[in-house]
């Protein structure tokens, strides 16, 4: 979230897609209610928050929404389309943002082009862009800035008349998103979309704001980088990023997959979102100018650019103190870089080529994960050996007996390692928005029980020591690795903490920012975005000023609460505020403000932007100060498919791409059947015509919850949401047990015969219906334990396309074709 | 209240519901149900310890106070988990799953003992800690070894293990998190991911 949890209260309009906060995040849709029932809040005059809902499937947000929009799934890059090209052809874009606050002004560099479905450069056999087309025209010499960091001067014209400005290569672009089409694609009929586009477009005004909040519904998806980005570039020209009650909100659905997205638990970022070294990289400097955002005007800060190496060597100095010297580049060397996309889809790919000899699953399963379930247990199957690290047994841990697996042929070596439970420990969990919140241990850990990371750490030293003993490839990083700890067979979990956060070597104490950190080894951060979580005044993840004093605790009234627990970076609750304000300082809605110049300071949150920088010097940072251009990015060079997002159809669709058909589904979407080799698996509707998609229940946290019986008693087994139309068609009843099967497999099910899902109209005539299927059940757990039998076909990934996102390679979960038959 | 099924507790809760818009005190059952359901806590944490911690499931990062108390055998044991009021994300509310953590928490269905299962196997067998870990310490040093690329075709230096995969942690702290992707990059291993992707 740039946002946070508590602010959404502070919206007039609610824009939801992709997600169903009612019941994946109830506690958090009180603040959603809150803005709902608020008097001062909403469009007009006022009278409370509008909420507005897309979403295939009628829900508990649906029920509490002003608006509810039967929307096709994955069809979101077209409705947010419509609604910019609804604000841009009717002027109401927030004209002074706009001009100063985003790159709008930009000129193009000749050779742009979008025809047809494509953007310029594109390479049919390779799949992919050359983007050089893609870039700013730019004037004179090369600006100041330390190396790698710096470009020309980017032409602008704040006129935004331009031909190849970026504001008419956009208007242009998205003037093929009637509302006549947007309904064509999305089935939303266009009386409806025109009734919500008119209430978003009253969210340009400066003194009304509108919040985007989106989940995987988004994500799950081959276009999902450009799904996100549509609803930013909407709120960019209504000018709702950096305001309380503004911004683009992913509701994320772990207690700590914020957390551990920061620390890098992906395999093309480092802590703190600096790239994955790539080869051919031999120096930190060739690193940080193939890596870092170049500054393309002169009073663009590019914090991020300008600091990039300084991140990344108090990082190599954090993790090889003594090893990393600047003889050796700080032991860049030791940093391994990926040929090709690692992502998690190519960890089963790379199995299923017999590449991937082990596997080590910490707290996921692989299995129900899927996508494409029974792919991924073939992969399973073919490693060495598997190690499953979880406090209970998963479908992984038990891949091996299967439903329809023979053991005695699975060579598969497998350990499953019983860990603790969060409550049998400390740490910090970071939630949706940002929030590092300190937990303390509980109860001591049951039985046998490890934590997580004691088990790295013996794991570690026992395999150091067999480098020491045997010795074998490279093991100079291994030997190198700092344990910096009192035990490094038992780190504690405050004293990694204090290494996140970082320290000074010269004096021994802890930073308090990293604006502090330097490139010359003298520094140290884990991960700089958590530089000032833990200084010398302590771990302030662990504060706890909430709400029953709130004139002390939340002086501003904004809700930001500064002193309860820690939100990178440094301490801020809403990212980007300082484009909050005007030019000159002055908050856009003197109601709502997120910091403001008073004279000599900026006031309020903590603000994204210098202390004590007077907005009127001409010297002044631009507003963005984390990219090179210092504005909001509406045409961008860091997508694989696009500078401006595209609506391109799911790989499996219902329909050919009214926009273009012959380039009906994103050109860089990643195939990975395909491109090793393996037979197609991708269906069409003529074997199955039905749309489907998957999501979760209120009741269910993904498989784990399959052990909690109180949890198993409100939800007991699986099932999938029939529309009532189609079910009476088919002859399905209540109850029924149904067939839905894929190209790739088969869920064999309850129906749920409903009227929350129904069918859509596209292109004109195509009657379109969706089937509803929740994500939780397997093999394992109370549930199936009950129903032996039935249980056999509960993995709903099993239906799922191997295909991964042109950005992201996220998998398309939420957008795929199956047939649905009764089962007699 | 045993004897109620969920379904019939619905009910009384809703024609308590009802009844109370007219005459707040009115109770189908007859008596005040908040009362004794407050007697009730006050025995069940009379004396404990109170812990902050933090719900286990979703992203919204409601906040806990669990509460504790030492056992005959100084074992510390759990007695409730609710929601914590002071907190500015969940002002004390929790849903069904929150609502329910300390079952999760306190589970009987937990794996107890490390388990073993070898290649071809029908059986899981139960192993010490020691077994285990020196076992896949030794796995892990092999398959490095065995896939480890130190220059690429380019004879760029590239340094990494190609066949073994890391996943895991949305719900550890993230600071094993942190460990995790350290210890895993300086093994070489490239393949590392979460659930953020999916």
């Amino acid at each position: 979230m740039t946002n946070h949890w508590r602010d959404i209260r502070h919206a007039d309009v609610i824009l939801i897609n992709g997600a169903n906060p009612a019941e994946a995040h109830p506690v958090g849709f009180q603040w959603f209610i809150k803005a709902k029932l608020d008097p001062t809040k909403g469009p007009g005059s006022g009278g409370g928050a509008k909420i507005i809902h897309a979403d295939p499937r009628y829900t508990r947000t649906s029920a509490l929404a002003d608006t509810y929009l039967r929307i096709r799934t994955g069809t979101d890059v077209a409705y947010f389309g419509g609604l910019i090209n609804y604000v841009l052809q009717n002027n109401l874009y927030h004209d002074e943002y706009v001009k100063n606050y985003t790159n709008a002004s930009f000129i193009v560099k000749e050779g742009f082009d979008f025809t047809d479905g494509l953007f310029s450069g594109y390479d049919k056999s390779t799949r992919s862009y050359n983007i050089s087309t893609w870039a700013y025209e730019t004037d004179g010499d090369p600006l100041a800035g330390p190396a790698g960091t710096t470009q020309a001067k980017a032409k602008r014209d704040m006129t935004l008349a331009h031909p190849r400005s970026v504001f008419q290569l956009m208007k242009k672009h998205y003037s093929r998103y009637t509302p006549e089409m947007v309904s064509s694609i999305t089935g939303i009929p266009a009386q409806q979309f025109l009734d919500v586009a008119k209430i978003v477009g009253e969210m340009g005004r400066p003194d009304k704001v509108m919040t985007i909040v989106y989940a995987v519904g988004l994500t799950h998806h081959t276009t999902g980088g450009q799904l996100i980005r549509s609803g930013a570039l909407l709120q960019l020209i209504l000018g709702n990023m950096g305001r309380p009650g503004g911004g683009m909100n992913a509701e994320r659905g772990h207690a700590n997959i914020q957390g551990n997205t920061d620390h890098a638990i992906s395999w093309e970022i480092l802590p703190g979102y600096l790239r994955i070294p790539a080869p051919g990289q031999k120096t930190l400097d060739q690193y940080v100018a193939a890596s870092a955002a170049k500054k393309s005007d002169p009073n663009s800060w590019n914090f991020f650019g300008t600091n990039y190496k300084n991140f990344m060597v108090s990082l190599l100095k954090a993790w090889y103190r003594g090893a990393a010297q600047p003889a050796n580049e700080f032991a860049f060397d030791f940093i391994p870089k990926p040929a090709v996309n690692s992502s998690w889809m190519s960890i089963y790919d790379q199995a299923l080529k017999g590449k991937m000899e082990g596997v080590i699953l910490n707290g996921m399963t692989a299995t129900s994960i899927g996508p494409d379930s029974n792919q991924v247990l073939q992969g399973l199957a073919k490693l060495k050996w598997l190690v499953v690290m979880d406090p209970l047994p998963t479908t992984s841990s038990e891949f091996w007996r299967a439903p329809g697996l023979s053991p005695a042929d699975i060579k598969t070596e497998v350990f499953m390692l019983p860990t603790t439970h969060w409550i049998e420990k400390d740490g910090s969990f970071v939630n949706s928005g940002r929030w590092s919140q300190w937990k303390e241990q509980v109860i001591p850990p049951e039985g046998d029980a490890r934590h997580d990371h004691w088990i790295f750490a013996e794991l570690f030293d026992r395999v150091k020591t067999l480098y020491r003993q045997q010795g074998g490839k490279f093991p100079d990083p291994i030997m190198a690795m700092t344990l910096d700890y009192a035990d490094p067979k038992k780190p504690l979990l405050d004293e990694i903490a204090r290494e996140i956060n970082g320290k000074d070597l010269s004096t021994g104490l802890q930073m308090t920012s990293f604006a502090n950190l330097k490139a010359d080894g003298t520094t140290t951060a884990g991960d700089w975005i958590y530089t000032g979580s833990y200084t010398p005044a302590g771990n302030l993840m662990k504060r706890r000023s909430g709400i029953s004093d709130p004139a002390k605790n939340d002086p501003t009234g904004m809700g930001f609460y500064p002193n309860w627990a820690w939100s990178w970076p440094l301490n801020r609750r809403v990212m980007y505020n300082r484009a909050s304000a005007d030019l000159a300082g002055k908050p856009w809605d003197p109601k709502r403000p997120g910091i403001q110049w008073n004279g000599t300071t900026w006031v309020g949150d903590v603000p994204d932007y210098p202390a004590t920088m007077d907005p009127k010097d001409p010297a002044a940072w631009l507003p963005f100060i984390m990219n090179g251009e210092g504005v909001g990015r509406l045409f961008s060079s860091s997508m694989n498919d696009g500078p401006l997002p595209e609506h391109y159809e799911p790989v499996e669709a219902p329909i050919p791409n009214p926009l273009h058909p012959n380039q009906s589904e994103d050109p860089v979407a990643f195939l990975y059947d395909a491109a090793a080799g393996r037979p197609n698996r991708f269906g069409k509707v003529d074997k199955y015509p039905y749309v489907a998609t998957s999501y979760r229940l209120t009741e269910h946290e993904h498989y784990v919850t399959q052990h909690v019986p109180l949890l198993v008693g409100l939800q007991p087994q699986a099932f999938v949401e029939v529309p009532e139309e189609l079910a009476a068609e088919k002859g399905i009843k209540n109850g029924d047990r149904v067939r839905v099967s894929s190209e790739r497999g088969k869920l064999e099910v309850a129906a749920l015969v409903t009227k929350r899902l129904g069918p859509v109209t596209l292109a004109g005539n195509v009657k379109s219906y969706t089937i509803g299927i929740p994500i939780h059940w397997g093999f394992i757990g109370v549930s199936a334990e009950r129903n032996p039998e039935l249980s056999k076909n509960w993995l709903a990934n099993a239906l799922t396309p191997f295909v991964g996102d042109a950005n992201a390679r996220t998998p398309e979960f939420k957008a795929f074709l199956v047939n649905i038959e009764k089962i007699s | 209240m045993s004897d109620l099924t969920r379904r019939q507790l619905l009910k009384l809760g809703a024609a308590g519901a009802g009844a109370t818009a007219l005459t707040p005190l009115a109770n189908p059952l007859g008596f005040d149900l908040r009362l004794a359901k407050k007697r009730e806590m006050t025995f069940r944490i009379a004396g404990a310890k109170e812990v902050h911690s933090l719900c286990p499931y979703c992203a919204v990062g409601c906040s806990l106070i669990a509460y504790t108390k030492q056992d005959a055998n100084g074992k510390t044991q759990l007695l409730q988990i609710e929601g914590d009021p002071e907190s500015p994300v969940n002002e004390g509310r929790l849903c069904p799953k929150g609502a329910t953590a300390m079952q999760l928490a306190t589970s009987s269905r937990r794996v107890e003992k490390p388990l073993y299962r070898a290649p071809g196997s029908k059986d899981w067998e139960p192993k010490s800690w020691d077994f285990m870990l020196d076992k896949i310490a030794a796995n892990l040093k092999a398959s490095r070894d065995n896939t480890f690329v130190a220059q690429d075709a380019n004879g760029n230096v590239v340094n990494r293990t190609e066949g073994v995969a890391f996943a895991g942690g949305a719900a550890f702290s993230s600071e094993e998190g942190y460990f995790a992707t350290k210890m895993m990059r300086t093994l070489g291993i490239v393949h590392i991911e979460q659930q953020a992707r999916v």
